[in-house]
């Protein structure tokens, strides 16, 4: 089916949220912080590595100070430009800067059935489904792992996850659920596999990985393993702040981003002082407690200027960006949904963020919904609609054709019409019957993006994996299940 | 100061959040040979009924309720030692022990569960993150704990919610606690299928929970 990827590219549209002058002062404070308060990392290699670097470190607290300038020479190693290939070499993603891709959302721990539409906790079997009806989608570019594959052992749950993102699409795999350095080693070793040897992974590099910092100004122990073992293997690490205002960050928007900021460039300077050149990339969901429980909303006005400003710090980094948008705070497919994934991705989008996360989860990343995901899907062709802003030239201007229908005609029988119609975007879960129609039916958006994913569920084959792969990878599982 | 002047300004201490104000009330109280346990009952919780009552209405937000639950920490801490002179204990409505299990470094959730049960009158034994099943055991025996709370973010460490519950049976400790569970991949279904007594999505449910479990 499909092989064709929905990025936005070429840009007409701009935002300045912040002036050089202000990030300049973010970026100030965020070395006065890690120089003088320091961040925790609880990992004895990193602690090495940070120590062989001039770093101070306290061996008790695991927290690292380190000064300004080893910070900036560090970032300056990383690669501004790389590629996150695919199973199928066509779906590669260059993350350029000129170039925005969406992914699934992960990681749920519950789904809304595809057939039964009840509330149930996610297997091994929802992961492999969501895959390949991503796979299908040219508005998904890449996967996260969705949801958490809790029919299998936590001990290689993982690994099986990749296994079925793999077997049941050609496009890239980023894994946010791989979070300690055995893991690491064997999803890399299986990453190998696809790609045809060590040194092959990494020019072409078919996984990547995602870590969690853990705010505020703190990382996790197998976190940072993780990532180490994946930055050795030349494969494309990131590190992603959840820093929430009023509760893991300050209640301030600034403070909030100086706080995440912090956590974020010292862990990908680890990464570049323990191996220059590797491949990194910012990665951030910044948001901030409802200030009546304390409860995390995942979405609203803040999260959405978030959305907007990290890609401003990625750029002065010049590392690509994978950023928190979608994953609306709402219980189920509705207005609430539709705003919130609306502006997140909007704002996230209008500056060019490379990797957008993403497509199919409610209730603040927690619940699949295969409508929640195809109308994701359209909320992002919209928006990639309308970052292609008004081309003013002749043929758009269309005067000749404005001259042959004079005052009062109309200009559906006209070639310029029939030329220029299918630029006009055409929805697919709107709601533009008459109104009767709709009376009569009694159905709407949500019951269309749900029939359409049940259609691709039951009828898309994605190109399979060689089964001689498989069964290499089966056996690498394996091996870690019996250690 | 008159008494009941003292008991309004030790009020407002926890409504305004400041602990310094409430420590110095505190220890002026015992210098006035006031009953600790009156100073309490009488000066300090009204404060922080009132914002509780405020937080549920929606007009007073989470910091200030942390602020108010420090504030009564303080002062009671600075009770305590006229307390134990006198011989007498502040009634509390249960000993809970807290933790993140083992594997799992997530640690603002469980804090903040623990310092609203504490506003509210539980004793709260808090043992931190990646705490080791043993060492929850060993606590709960220890102070003869009628809850345990256990938190976990991710569904790899969740599961060691269920190892507690299973090592609470084992040691034959389980029909003498109530057993709460909480962390972003918590639900009612888990709840039910590992055998847990409840879960609550934030904190302020938690004190809800605690209060229903105990039948307090």
């Amino acid at each position: 089916m499909t092989k064709r990827i929905k990025s936005i590219t070429n840009p007409k549209l701009k935002l300045e949220i912040l002036t050089p002058e202000e990030v300049g002062r973010i970026h100030t404070a965020t070395l006065d912080l890690i120089e003088n308060v320091g961040v925790r990392f609880p990992s004895q290699k990193a602690l090495d590595i940070w120590e062989a670097h001039g770093a101070q470190v306290d061996r008790d607290t695991s927290i690292v100070k380190a000064p300004g300038h080893v910070i900036e020479e560090a970032l300056k190693q990383a690669p501004p430009v790389y590629t996150l290939a695919a199973r199928d070499p066509e779906q590669d993603l260059p993350l350029d800067g000129n170039h925005v891709f969406v992914g699934t959302d992960g990681c749920g721990v519950e789904m809304l059935d595809i057939y039964t539409g009840k509330r149930r906790t996610s297997c091994l079997q929802d992961v492999a489904d969501i895959a390949r009806v991503g796979d299908a989608l040219e508005e998904v570019a890449f996967h996260w792992v969705a949801v958490s594959a809790q029919d299998v052992p936590p001990a290689t749950r993982g690994l099986q996850e990749l296994l079925a993102v793999w077997e049941n699409s050609t496009k890239h795999a980023q894994s946010e659920s791989i979070y300690n350095e055995r893991e690491a080693r064997a999803s890399i070793e299986m990453a190998a596999v696809i790609a045809g040897g060590k040194e092959a992974l990494r020019k072409r590099p078919v996984l990547s990985l995602m870590q969690c910092s853990a705010p505020p100004l703190g990382h996790d122990g197998g976190s940072l393993d993780a990532a180490l073992v994946a930055a050795e293997a030349g494969v494309p690490t990131g590190f992603m702040t959840m820093a929430a205002g009023l509760t893991t960050a300050p209640a301030t928007l600034a403070g909030t981003l100086v706080v995440g900021n912090a956590e974020v460039i010292s862990a990908t300077a680890l990464l570049q002082l323990a191996y220059p050149g590797a491949p990194v990339f910012y990665a951030a969901a910044q948001t901030v407690s409802d200030p009546r429980s304390g409860a995390y909303t995942g979405g609203g006005p803040e999260d959405f200027l978030f959305g907007a400003a990290t890609n401003v710090l990625s750029d002065f980094y010049n590392i690509p960006l994978s950023m928190g948008s979608f994953a609306t705070g709402a219980k189920e497919p509705n207005w609430h949904a539709g705003l919130e994934n609306s502006l997140s991705t909007f704002m996230a989008c209008i500056v060019m963020s490379d990797m957008l996360l993403g497509v199919g989860l409610l209730h603040g990343s927690r619940i699949w919904s295969y409508a929640q995901m195809l109308m994701d899907c359209e909320i992002y062709s919209i928006i990639h609609k309308i970052m292609q802003g008004i081309v003013v030239d002749d043929a758009n201007l269309a005067l000749d054709t404005i001259r042959s229908v004079g005052p009062g005609g109309n200009f559906l029988a006209q070639k310029h019409t029939l030329q220029h119609m299918r630029e006009i975007f055409v929805p697919q879960f709107m709601d533009r019957r008459p109104y009767n129609t709709w009376e009569e039916k009694g159905d709407d958006g949500r019951d269309w993006a749900l029939a359409k994913a049940r259609q691709i569920l039951e009828n898309h084959h994605p190109e399979p994996l060689d089964p001689l792969l498989s069964a290499e990878l089966q056996r690498i599982i394996a091996t870690v299940e019996k250690r | 100061m008159q008494t009941e002047e003292l008991f309004q300004a030790m009020s407002q201490s926890i409504i305004d959040g400041d602990a310094d104000v409430a420590a110095s009330l505190a220890r002026q109280s015992i210098d006035l040979g006031i009953d600790p346990l009156q100073a309490i009952n009488q000066g300090f919780v009204p404060g922080i009924n009132h914002v509780g009552n405020q937080f549920s209405c929606g007009d007073m937000f989470l910091p200030e309720l942390v602020m108010a639950g420090e504030a009564m920490k303080t002062a009671i801490s600075e009770l305590e030692p006229e307390m134990s002179k006198r011989g007498t204990e502040r009634q509390v409505y249960g000993k809970v022990v807290l933790a993140t299990v083992q594997g799992d470094i997530h640690d603002i959730g469980k804090t903040l569960v623990g310092t609203m049960l504490a506003a509210y009158g539980f004793q709260v034994y808090d043992m931190g993150v990646d705490v080791p099943i043993t060492k929850i055991i060993e606590k709960t025996r220890e102070v003869n704990a009628n809850i345990v709370a256990l938190s976990a973010l991710l569904t790899t460490t969740m599961v060691r919610q269920k190892d507690v519950i299973e090592a609470l049976e084992d040691v034959g400790l389980r029909d003498k606690v109530k057993v709460m569970v909480g962390g972003a991949p918590v639900t009612q279904e888990w709840v039910q299928q590992i055998g847990a007594d409840g879960y609550s999505e934030d904190a302020v449910g938690a004190v809800g929970l605690a209060k229903k479990l105990l039948g307090v």
